[in-house]
Parts: structure tokens; C-alpha cells; sequence
């Protein structure tokens, strides 16, 4: 008998999706601009002179914050941002 | 099931292995020469001796025909099987047979064999080469002139060591080791959160070199790294040298032969090496975790293959680390702690227990770094030597840890930003830092195990990550069978 050659997938089998992106904003005059602090320690100073920047230019800035850098944003935050702004920065710090 | 494909008249199963073959085997002959009968012989095919004999050595009409005893005599007809025999009866074989003294000189009655259809080594060959896995994953045939060891390689479902190829027998064989359904789900693996049934954990825990008998350890442990409180996604995207650090306890540990002596963090030990690299195989195969994509370790450590123990339960003075996290009756468990690589504490002179705490303190609060204090857990690892110590000095674990505790408060003006030529440091106001004193852990942030070779005045440390609920605490799972 031939030795097998078959073995089983170990994958979880997920055929990716592919999604467009949305379209990059063309001005942000008039624009809701979400700023996403990770929680990591100066993140805050990064994104304050991002929002001076931005308001600078006419937009409209949230803040938001993740509870801890260390977890993946909770479904609700990530939604909230998602319904609320036109697009988001998501700031990295240390 | 077609028992039409087996010729009509008697039809007996019988290995040369079986006692009770060979005492029928003159009952054989003597039915060969008066009725219609066809045998079909599972170990030899020259057996028995000097009758016309149907080789059944790949098992498949025995494993066709449910054969579990052998010798099986069956009486066939047109319609399919009338009556089945298992073992020697000498009345039941006359009755079917009408042969009256029908092994006239053989005792009346003797049990049978095992078939080898049935047998756990074979079983899941013939189930899979029947069909009849019921396994669900797809599959994956190689090319023929592919290796398989370098096939799954460049198919990138290896954790960088050959893995054992995950093929049907072996992944039914695997499933033998625990009494869940395949199909039922363990957890959802970060950081895709797949959902992962126990086939796709077996399937990993074939390739990571398992045995069947690991695999309830490793589903416990599965389940504990996919905990929100283990947060596996996060132990993975740190860029910090952490994995899982898999401790086991209760009596599987010994059961299966997992190390809690010497070179305990080491190589050498099948269940130690396996069950830990299964469980990173399922987070990388089926979550997704794969290094320099969503694991973005700056510098990783060698334990994120494996690193996966036992404690010497028997002699430690301390009690078990599954008993101090809540399981009781030392019930079999399993606890998963993030942390990096083993660090070795040498204190080859104290002989009191002040002396090792004083000891253990200066090592521990170097771990990641001597002025960052609060942010990470340690686990430490005592060896016979120093348990001795603490032993006659009538130390328990909540001793020695209320001790640990008083000798890792640290005065605030080595920790301050700065101080010691270090611009690293715990962030507090410099003109506050003389009346400050902080712990280097949090409060219930050592774990303690006992472990290691019975020789060497010797303790280790594991340095964890991000400690506390938002970022990994301790997570024990009791392991079920």
C-alpha cells in the first residue's frame, strides 16, 4: 500500500473577504475627525497637536480612548467611532 | 453494508495470535471437509495450516463484517448473515453447524480474542480508509512528488520545526485520547477568533507530536489562553518576550509522564515539549497568530515553542500552584501564565529562609528592569534544595509570600526617573520620592511553583508581561476528560 498523502487542513478554513476601503477624504473642512488613544503612556500629547492641526484645517475632532493598549478595542467603541466620524487616527505612543 | 459480499455458507475470522484459534483449529478442519466454509485469517494467511485460507491482513472485510472477537463464526445466506458465533461454544457451534460432537475433544467453552479490526492501534486506520471518520476539516492531498515534511513547511503551518503529518488515522487516533465531541467547540482563537472545535485541536496536536493522551490537557489549555483574562491577542501583539508558560497539575501529570525534575524547563521530555507547541499551533493555524504579522515580539524567547511543566507535587512544601488558584482535591488542571524565558537565581550559601528571601528579592526586582515596579507579575520556581530550607524552618506558601512581599518594597528615590544615572524609571514626582515605598509586584502578582532537579541550591524566575486585568492575569482550567 502507497503511504498516505492526504492530511487535514489545521487552519480555520476562513476564505478572507475582501472589502474596499472607504474613500480617502478629499478635505477635512466639515469633517468629524475620530482621534483613538491606545492608552499608551504620551499618546494624549501626540493626538492633542493632531487635533490642533486638524481643527486648524476645519475639522471637527472626538476623542476616544481604549481602556487598556493591551486588548483589542471593545466591539462597541469600535462601532461608536464607525457611525460617529468621517475617519479616524488611531495613535500609537511611549 | 454489504453482507452479500461475503460467500454464502459458514464463514469464519481467526488470527494465529488467538489461544482459542488455535485450540479450533481441528473444529476448522473438520467443518472444511463436510460444509461450504471460508475463512478469513487476520495474522497469517498459512493459518490455519493445510486449509484454503482468504488473507484478511489489511482487516478490511473483518473491520467490514464488525468482527470485535475472533474466532467469529458466521453463518451466511443469500439474505446476508443469519447467525454469528463469537469465541467456542462447543453447543452453539454444534447447533449451527449439526455436527453433534462437533470438537468432541475440546473444552465446552472458551472466550475469544480481540480482532484486530477493533484493535486501538488499527482502528483508526480502517475507520479512515472506510470513510467512516466523520472528520470534518478539509483536506489536503500533497503532490507526488512532494515531501510531506517539506510540503507542510512551505504551506507555513509549522511553527518552524517539522511537524507530523496530520492525516486521518492519526488525527482519529488522536480523538481516542479525550471523550468530547470533535465537533464541539473549545474556543475561539485569537486574534481572527475562529472558532475551534476539538478535531482542529487534535489535528494541531497530532502535528505537534502528541499523544493521545495529552489531549484533554491540551483542550484545558487552549481554553485557558483564549480567555479574556489570559488575552491571548494581546500576548501576541506585545513587543515583549512573552508566551504562554503552561503549568500542569493533579495526577495526568504523572499519568502521562510529564517532567517536574530535572532540566524541567528543558528538553528531553515528550508531554512537556508537545502539549505546549499544540497550543501555539492552534493559535497560530487556527487564530492566526503568527510571528511578524499580529505577533510583533521584539525578541521573542525559545519557551514560545513550548514551555510547559509539572510540579513536584508530592514533596513541596507549598502546596500546588492549581490549589492556590482555587482548584481543589488536587483535581487535574492546568495554568496558563504569560511569561518569558526562565532566569536563574543562584544562592548556594543560605541555609535560613530570611537569607533566600533576601536572595530571591534582589533577582526578582531586576526582572524587565530594577527601577520599573507594578507592572508585571512573576512566577518562581523553587527547587528541592531551597524547599528543604524553607521546609525545616516550617515555611508554607503564604509565608514565604507575605515575606517576598515585605522584601520587595522599594524605596521611592531608586525608583524615581533618573536616580541611579537611569533616565528610566517608575513615573513619580522627584520631590515625593523620599517618602515613597512601593512593591515591585502587585498585590498577588508572584506565583509560586515547585519544581526542578533534586540537586542545586537553585531557583528560577519567569518575568511576566503587562499584569492585571488589563493586560494578562493567571488562568487555571481543570482539565475534563
Amino acid at each position: 500500500m502507497s503511504k498516505q498523502r492526504t492530511i487535514l487542513d489545521p487552519t480555520n478554513e476562513r476564505v478572507p473577504t475582501q472589502r474596499r476601503r472607504a474613500p480617502a477624504l478629499t478635505e477635512l473642512a466639515g469633517r468629524t475627525i475620530g482621534l483613538l488613544d491606545i492608552s499608551k503612556a504620551r499618546g494624549n500629547i501626540f493626538l492633542d497637536r493632531l487635533q490642533e492641526q486638524l481643527e486648524n484645517e476645519g475639522a471637527a475632532v472626538q476623542r476616544y480612548s481604549k481602556p487598556t493598549f493591551a486588548k483589542p478595542a471593545p466591539v462597541d467603541l469600535r462601532h461608536e467611532i464607525a457611525v460617529q466620524c468621517d475617519a479616524v487616527v488611531e495613535a500609537l505612543a511611549d | 453494508m454489504a453482507a452479500s459480499k461475503l460467500p454464502t455458507g459458514l464463514v469464519a475470522f481467526v488470527k494465529k495470535d488467538c489461544p482459542t484459534c488455535l485450540l479450533i483449529e481441528p473444529v476448522l478442519h473438520e467443518l472444511a471437509g463436510t460444509q461450504s466454509l471460508t475463512i478469513y485469517s487476520q495474522d497469517d494467511p498459512q493459518f490455519p495450516a493445510g486449509l484454503p485460507v482468504a488473507s484478511d491482513l489489511m482487516l478490511d472485510v473483518s473491520y467490514r463484517e464488525k468482527i470485535e472477537i475472533v474466532p467469529t463464526l458466521l453463518q451466511v445466506t443469500e439474505a446476508g448473515v443469519a447467525k454469528r458465533l463469537e469465541g467456542w461454544h462447543a453447543g452453539e457451534w454444534r447447533e449451527l453447524t449439526g455436527i453433534d460432537n462437533l470438537g468432541a475433544d475440546l473444552p465446552e467453552w472458551r472466550p475469544g480474542c480481540g480482532s484486530l479490526s477493533v484493535d486501538p492501534n488499527r482502528e483508526p486506520e480502517l475507520r479512515a480508509r472506510h470513510g467512516a471518520s466523520g472528520l470534518q476539516s478539509r483536506r489536503i492531498d500533497f503532490a507526488e512528488a512532494e515531501d510531506e515534511f517539506e510540503a507542510m513547511m512551505s504551506r507555513g503551518i509549522s511553527d518552524g520545526l517539522p511537524v507530523v503529518p496530520p492525516t486521518e488515522s492519526r488525527v482519529l487516533a488522536m480523538l481516542s485520547g479525550t471523550q468530547r465531541d470533535p465537533q464541539s467547540v473549545v474556543a475561539e482563537i485569537p486574534p481572527d477568533l475562529a472558532p475551534c472545535t476539538v478535531e482542529k485541536v487534535a489535528i494541531n496536536a497530532v502535528m505537534a507530536g502528541c499523544l493521545p493522551e495529552y489531549l484533554p490537557v491540551v483542550l484545558a489549555a487552549v481554553e485557558a489562553v483564549c480567555t479574556d483574562a489570559f488575552n491571548m491577542h494581546g500576548v501576541l501583539a506585545t513587543t515583549m518576550p512573552v508566551g504562554p508558560v503552561l503549568v500542569v497539575n493533579g495526577e495526568i501529570a504523572r499519568r502521562i509522564g510529564m517532567n517536574a525534575g530535572k532540566n524541567v524547563f528543558g528538553q528531553g521530555n515528550r508531554a512537556n515539549l508537545t502539549i505546549g507547541r499544540a497550543v501555539q499551533l492552534v493559535v497560530r493555524n487556527v487564530g492566526g497568530g503568527r510571528p511578524g504579522e499580529i505577533d510583533r515580539a521584539t525578541f521573542g524567547n525559545p519557551g514560545k515553542l513550548s514551555l510547559c511543566f509539572a510540579e513536584l507535587e508530592e514533596e513541596s512544601p507549598f502546596g500546588t500552584l492549581a490549589e492556590s488558584l482555587g482548584v481543589s482535591d488536587g483535581r487535574d488542571a492546568v495554568t496558563a501564565f504569560c511569561g518569558e524565558a526562565p532566569r536563574s537565581i543562584v544562592d548556594q550559601l543560605a541555609r535560613d529562609p530570611d537569607s533566600l528571601i533576601a536572595s530571591y528579592a534582589a533577582c526578582i526586582r531586576s526582572m524587565h528592569h530594577p527601577k520599573l515596579v507594578l507592572g508585571f507579575d512573576a512566577m518562581l520556581a523553587i527547587g528541592p534544595e531551597h524547599g528543604r530550607v524553607f521546609r525545616e524552618a516550617g515555611w508554607d506558601r503564604s509565608r514565604l509570600l507575605s515575606e517576598l512581599e515585605q522584601a520587595l518594597l522599594v524605596p521611592g528615590t531608586e525608583l524615581v526617573r533618573g536616580a541611579g544615572g537611569m533616565a528610566e524609571g517608575f513615573p513619580i514626582p522627584p520631590e515625593k520620592a523620599a517618602e515613597m515605598t512601593l512593591p515591585k509586584l502587585r498585590p498577588g502578582g508572584l506565583h509560586l511553583v515547585y519544581c526542578g532537579g533534586g540537586a542545586g541550591l537553585f531557583a528560577a524566575v519567569i518575568g511576566g508581561w503587562l499584569s492585571g486585568p488589563a493586560g494578562s492575569v493567571p488562568v487555571v482550567k481543570e482539565i475534563e476528560p
